[in-house]
């Protein structure tokens, strides 16, 4: 490859990347903005015309601390339920011989093919109508409790362990929960890691049932606040984009700061996850 | 696994393996249960009652009240499918992946090629494809309703060349634009997918094809491409649920499916007809339907795949 197509090859990809980079950076500083200014001389940081007021009008409007609490309590609820159960499940389906095995792995896969929002219906009418969980956590938590992924990759994690690992263990005479408790569990700390990673991005993003769920404002995860906003609340603000924008910033940071801190894991569990299926 | 019952003492090696088969067996029951439990509650039964509320006609009542449901058999389906309205929400998600598909396809490719070679920066290149991915179309909305609006930085830097109805209150743009959103927001995961893919297509081949004096487009296109063609039935696959599960975007990207239902989704109505307006039958009608074409689909693609 000569040079010249080597230089156009990263000019491409960088030119690229700015475009994917650019909205993020439009956020943060149309979120600091006193003034909108969505010509283009506002995508450039002027800081004369910068403020926080936005961060306190958003906060104003949605009790933020509430809100991210709210959010907090869904998505750690979810991954708790996929660490313990779906632990469980993927070393049930990679070490130990049971009847129905196959039945239940293949069901993992259908679980992964059918689109969730599919059921939005009955799981409204059973969850909220039925069971009267409207605005409860357990409510918003129960259909996303364990992750079919997570699943997945606990079962790609402890099959590629070497099986003279627990044979040996066996051959000593431990029991199976033995084995569980001592060698598997400490031996998963990478691929409980991986599924926490890939749990977080499902429940902190979700939009639709949390909004379904949540009718009382001080029980809404913050992506539900938001999304409010920006339909109805914001066109009585003084400056309604700085303040979505503000918001948009405190939803998206922690899953970007995670990404940025774990990036390495982020990528290699998705490629185990997807390709290996 | 039955080698380990060689080391049988004083219990016969049969006797043995039995033993722990049973014991295994227990507990793989034991630590599926909860998981098999979830999927039954959260995935089997809600599919069945969805079902039975299509072909009843089913409405909402208060909790423990003794109402009368009567079968109804295909009516909820026959309103949907003489329904202008859902026939064009299914006629948008057609929309959807008919733009969204190639342009993924084609990107992802593109980029995943680019970046396959060893290259400065390659971390932080495909770290910043990967962003969108994991944050909340929400926020990633707000961006867009700013950087699109009439006034917008984008109609700005166009000039007189900017789209008048703008970009997201156009009827004949606003599902693009959808269609656009979600290809930038998933890029990242499928570039990853296909660098994966990439890792499994032969070198040799490449060789094989600069040996035959293939130009580096021409190998492209004889080795890459049907090499990553899994991959690609994949990302079409995916591309399939997405567009089924269609309902942020549409809800706030182009405010609740507009202008003139230009950009309803199926998912959209559902949310519409079922719990706002109290149909909740028509709307498990609309469910059923779509399930039926994802799974087909879905089996297409499969059947397609699998051919060779």
């Amino acid at each position: 490859m000569s040079a010249r197509a080597r230089a156009l090859r990263m000019g491409v990809l960088l030119a690229g990347a700015a475009v994917f980079l650019f909205p993020f950076y439009y956020m943060v500083v149309g979120s600091l903005q006193a003034k909108p200014d969505t010509g283009v001389a506002g995508a450039i940081p002027d800081p004369s015309n910068f403020t926080v007021a936005n961060y306190e009008q958003i906060n104003a409007s949605l009790a933020l601390g509430r809100a991210l609490l709210n959010s907090g309590v869904f998505t750690g609820g979810v991954i708790l339920c996929t660490v313990v159960f779906g632990l469980l499940a993927g070393y049930a389906l990679a070490v130990l011989q049971f009847r129905g095995r196959g039945a239940v792995f293949a069901s993992v896969l259908l679980v992964l093919v059918i689109p969730f929002q599919l059921l939005t219906v009955p799981l409204y009418v059973m969850i909220v109508r039925d069971y009267g969980l409207a605005d409860s956590y357990l409510g918003m938590i129960l259909p996303f409790a364990i992750n079919s992924t997570a699943v997945f990759v606990f079962r790609q994690f402890f099959l590629q362990l070497p099986a003279e690992l627990f044979d040996a263990a066996r051959i000593d005479g431990a029991s199976e929960l033995t084995i569980l408790r001592r060698i598997a569990i400490p031996l998963s700390k990478p691929a409980i890691l991986t599924a926490v990673l890939l749990t977080f991005i499902g429940p902190w993003n979700e939009f639709l049932w949390p909004f379904l769920v949540t009718k009382e404002t001080d029980m809404q995860p913050l992506a539900v606040a938001l999304a409010n906003y920006i339909d109805t609340v914001s066109a009585r603000a003084a400056n309604p984009f700085g303040a979505i924008l503000a918001g948009a910033c405190v939803l998206a940071a922690p899953a970007v700061v995670l990404f940025l801190v774990f990036q390495k894991r982020f990528v290699s569990s998705n490629i185990g996850s997807a390709v290996k299926g | 696994m039955t080698a380990t019952t060689t080391a049988a003492g004083a219990v016969s090696p049969r006797r043995r393996r039995r033993r722990r088969t049973l014991g295994t067996g227990v507990l793989g029951w034991a630590f599926t249960a909860p998981y098999v439990l979830f999927l039954a509650a959260i995935f089997a039964y809600p599919v069945g009652f969805s079902v039975y509320m299509a072909l009843h006609d089913y409405f909402f009542a208060a909790p423990n009240a003794i109402v009368d449901r009567p079968f109804v058999g295909l009516d909820n389906f026959s309103t949907v499918l003489s329904d202008g309205a859902v026939r064009q929400a299914f006629g948008n998600v057609a929309i959807f992946l008919a733009i969204n598909v190639p342009l993924t396809v084609a990107l992802a490719l593109g980029l995943a090629t680019a970046l396959n070679a060893a290259i400065r920066w390659r971390t932080f290149l495909r770290g910043a494809y990967y962003v969108p991915y994991v944050t909340a179309s929400v926020a990633l909305v707000g961006v867009w309703l700013f950087l699109f609006k009439s006034e917008g930085l984008v109609n700005s830097i166009l000039g007189p060349l900017a789209p008048d109805p703008s970009w997201l209150v156009n009827q004949t743009l606003a599902m693009p634009m959808i269609a656009v959103f979600v290809a930038w927001k998933q890029l990242g995961f499928f570039i990853l997918l296909y660098l994966a893919a990439l890792q499994n297509v032969p070198r040799e081949l490449y060789d094989a094809a600069a040996v035959d004096g293939a130009t580096r487009w021409r190998s492209f296109l004889v080795v890459t491409v049907p090499g990553v063609r899994q991959a690609t039935t994949l990302v079409a696959i995916l591309a399939i649920i997405t567009g089924a599960n269609l309902f942020t975007e549409p809800y706030l990207l182009t405010g609740g499916g507009g202008p003139n239902g230009a950009s309803t989704t199926p998912v959209l109505l559902m949310y519409k007809r079922g719990i706002e307006q109290g149909e909740p039958d028509v709307a498990a009608a609309i469910g059923v339907i779509l399930v039926a074409l994802v799974l087909l689909l879905a089996w297409i693609s499969k059947r397609l795949l699998e051919r060779d």
